[in-house]
C-alpha cells in the first residue's frame, strides 16, 4: 500500500464516520421530544456534515481520480464504506441516541485532540476545528445520560438498555490495521489503541454518576475496517443516495 | 361582545388603550389590554408558532434524501430556523399568559390551527424548492407587513424572522433555477412542484377581504396592517416575473399583466378546496397531527425524566 492509498483510506474512515452519524442525527428532524432538542440534534448533524465535507473533499484530492466529496458520499456502495459500526446503528429512542453520542464523542474528543498534531497539516486543521464541536457534543450527551439515568424508573431502564445494547460496538473504535501503522510511523495517524483505557475510565465515571451499570459482556463486533457492516447501512445508503443514483446525469 | 367594558374604570382604560394604539404606539406585555385583543393575539401568534413547527414535517420529509451534502446542510439549517421561529413565537405568546404546554394541548384538541399550506405533501425534491420560494415567499409578504403590528413582542419576532425568511426564499428559488437549468427529468419535477404549490400559496393569504372573519378588530387594533387581497397581489406581482425568468409556467391561464393597474390579474381561486382542507380534508391533515401527537407522546418519558432530575437536584 502506498502512503497515498493509506491516507485515502484513513480520511475515508473519519469522513464516513461523520457522514453516517450526521445522517442518523438528521433523521431526528421533527421527531425530538421537544423543539429545543430538535434544534440541538440538527445542530450536531450540521457540524458533522461540515466535517464530512472537509474530510471527503480532501480524500478525493489525495486519491487523485477526480472524485468530489459528493461523489464519494453518494456513489459508493456498502462495501466501500469504512465508518465504525456504531455510527450506523439506528436512532432507537432518545436514550439510545444519547448513549451512542456519548460513546462516540468521548472517543472523538481524544482522537481529534491528537490529530491536531498530525504532520498532515490539512488533517490537523480539520481536527482543530472539529474538536471545538466535539467537546460540546460530548458535554450535551453526557449530561443527558446522567439526567436520564437519574430521572425516572422508566428513563433509567431505557438508558441502561441502550448502554447494554450498544456496548458491543465500542471495541471496534480502537482497532488499528496496516493503514494506521503505516501512517503512524510518518506522524500522520495517531495511536488509537492507546486511547481505549482513557475512554473506558471516562465512560465508567459518567455511568457511575448516571447510576448505570457497565455491561459485563466483553463480546465486541468488528468489520468496518474491511467494509463489512451491519444490515442497517444498506438501508441508510439507499435512502441517502436515492436521487444521485436514480438521476446520475443531474446536477443538484 | 366580551371586550365591552363593564365598569367606569374599564371604560377609561379601554379608551386610553384605543387612543394609544391609534397614535401608532406599541403595546408591551405589561400594558393593560382588552381581553379580546389578548385573545386575538394568542390565537394568531400560537397559530403562527404551530405553523413553523408543523412546517418542519413536509420539509423534514426530504432531509434524508437531499441530493448533495450542501443541499442537505442548507435544508437542515432552514428547518432549524423554522423551529427557532416557533420557539420565539411560543415565547411571544407566553407573555400574554398562556404556556407552551397549553398551546400544544389546544393544537392537539383541534382548537388551535396552523397554516393550511402544510397539509399538502412534498412529493419530489423540487417541492423543497417550491416551499422555500413560494410558501416562504408568501409568508415574507405577510410577515413584513406584521413587523409594524401593534403588539411589540410579536413585532420584534417578525423583524428577526423576516431576515431569515428572505434567505429561505433565495435558497428555494436557487433549487428551482438549478432544476430548470438541469435535465428534462429535473425540469419536469420543477414544473410539477410549481403546478401543485402555486394555488395553495395564493390561499395562504386567506379569503378575499369581504369574507375574512377576524379582520375588523384586527385592523382597528393595528394587529393587521394590510388586507389579504393587497398582500396576495403583492406576492403575485413579485413572483410571476421570477417564474418567467427561469422558464416556469404559472398554472393559471387567466394570469395576465394589467397595464392600467400596473399589476397582474389572476384567475379564480378554488375556495371550495381551501375550506375543505381547512376543515380537515386535505391530503396530509391527519398525517401532520398524528405525527405531532405521536412525537409528543413518545418524548413524554424524556421530559418527565428531565423534570424529575431537576427536582432531585434542588
Amino acid at each position: 500500500m502506498t502512503q497515498q492509498e493509506a491516507l485515502f483510506k484513513y480520511l475515508l474512515r473519519w469522513g464516513d464516520n461523520a457522514l453516517i452519524l450526521s445522517h442518523r442525527l438528521s433523521e431526528w428532524c421533527s421527531y425530538a421530544p421537544f423543539i429545543e432538542e430538535d434544534l440541538a440534534l440538527t445542530n450536531f448533524a450540521l457540524d458533522m456534515i461540515g466535517r464530512a465535507q472537509a474530510l471527503l473533499k480532501y480524500a478525493g484530492e489525495v486519491e487523485g481520480k477526480g472524485n468530489t466529496e459528493d461523489l464519494l458520499a453518494y456513489r459508493r456502495s456498502e462495501r466501500q464504506y469504512y465508518n465504525n459500526l456504531l455510527m450506523e446503528q439506528p436512532n432507537g429512542d432518545f436514550g439510545v441516541t444519547m448513549v451512542r453520542q456519548l460513546f462516540i464523542s468521548a472517543f472523538e474528543k481524544d482522537l481529534f485532540t491528537e490529530l491536531q498534531n498530525s504532520r498532515d497539516t490539512t488533517l490537523a486543521a480539520i481536527a482543530a476545528k472539529t474538536l471545538k464541536e466535539v467537546r460540546y457534543h460530548l458535554e450535551h450527551a453526557a449530561n443527558w445520560v446522567i439526567r436520564l439515568g437519574n430521572g425516572t424508573d422508566e428513563s433509567h431502564e431505557r438508558v441502561q438498555k441502550a448502554v447494554n445494547d450498544l456496548w458491543m460496538f465500542t471495541g471496534e473504535l480502537f482497532e488499528m490495521d496496516e493503514v494506521d501503522r503505516q501512517l503512524l510511523s510518518d506522524g500522520i495517524a495517531v495511536d488509537i489503541s492507546r486511547m481505549q483505557e482513557r475512554w473506558t475510565g471516562y465512560i465508567n465515571d459518567v455511568l457511575q454518576v448516571a447510576t448505570l451499570q457497565k455491561p459485563q459482556d466483553e463480546f465486541m463486533q468488528t468489520g468496518s475496517r474491511n467494509g463489512i457492516h451491519t444490515e442497517h447501512l444498506g438501508h441508510l445508503l439507499s435512502e441517502m443516495q436515492y436521487l444521485q443514483r436514480a438521476y446520475p446525469d443531474a446536477q443538484w | 361582545m366580551e371586550n365591552i367594558a363593564t365598569t367606569p374604570k374599564d371604560e377609561q382604560r379601554l379608551a386610553k388603550f384605543e387612543e394609544w394604539v391609534q397614535s401608532g404606539e406599541a403595546i408591551e406585555p405589561r400594558d393593560w389590554m382588552p381581553e379580546a385583543y389578548r385573545k386575538h393575539l394568542i390565537r394568531q401568534i400560537s397559530q403562527h408558532a404551530h405553523s413553523e413547527v408543523i412546517g418542519m414535517q413536509p420539509e423534514g420529509n426530504w432531509v434524508t434524501r437531499a441530493p448533495s451534502l450542501r443541499a442537505k446542510q442548507i435544508l437542515l439549517a432552514k428547518i432549524q430556523d423554522e423551529g427557532g421561529h416557533g420557539l420565539y413565537l411560543y415565547s411571544a405568546a407566553e407573555t400574554l399568559g398562556i404556556t407552551r404546554d397549553e398551546m400544544i394541548e389546544q393544537l392537539h384538541a383541534g382548537k388551535a390551527k396552523y397554516s393550511n399550506i402544510f397539509n399538502y405533501p412534498t412529493l419530489n425534491w423540487a417541492d423543497i424548492g417550491a416551499i422555500g420560494w413560494l410558501v416562504d415567499g408568501a409568508a415574507i409578504v405577510n410577515q413584513v407587513s406584521l413587523q409594524r403590528t401593534s403588539f411589540a413582542p410579536y413585532s420584534r419576532a417578525m423583524v428577526r424572522i423576516c431576515k431569515e425568511e428572505s434567505f429561505h426564499q433565495r435558497q428555494g428559488y436557487e433549487i428551482m433555477a438549478k432544476m430548470m437549468a438541469g435535465t428534462e427529468a429535473q425540469r419536469e419535477m420543477a414544473q410539477d412542484a410549481m403546478n401543485r404549490w402555486w394555488w395553495p400559496s395564493l390561499m395562504m393569504f386567506g379569503p378575499h377581504d369581504g369574507d375574512s372573519p377576524h379582520s375588523a378588530d384586527a385592523f382597528r387594533w393595528k394587529i393587521k396592517r394590510q388586507t389579504n387581497d393587497e398582500l396576495r397581489q403583492k406576492f403575485i406581482d413579485k413572483t410571476v416575473p421570477q417564474a418567467e425568468l427561469i422558464g416556469l409556467t404559472v398554472p393559471d391561464p387567466d394570469m395576465k399583466w394589467n397595464e392600467e393597474k400596473q399589476s397582474y390579474d389572476h384567475g379564480r381561486i378554488n375556495w371550495e378546496e381551501f375550506y375543505r382542507v381547512i376543515n380537515g380534508h386535505g391530503p396530509c391533515n391527519k398525517q401532520r397531527m398524528d405525527h405531532h401527537k405521536k412525537v409528543h407522546a413518545d418524548g413524554a418519558w424524556v421530559r418527565e425524566a428531565a423534570e424529575a432530575y431537576r427536582a432531585k437536584m434542588k
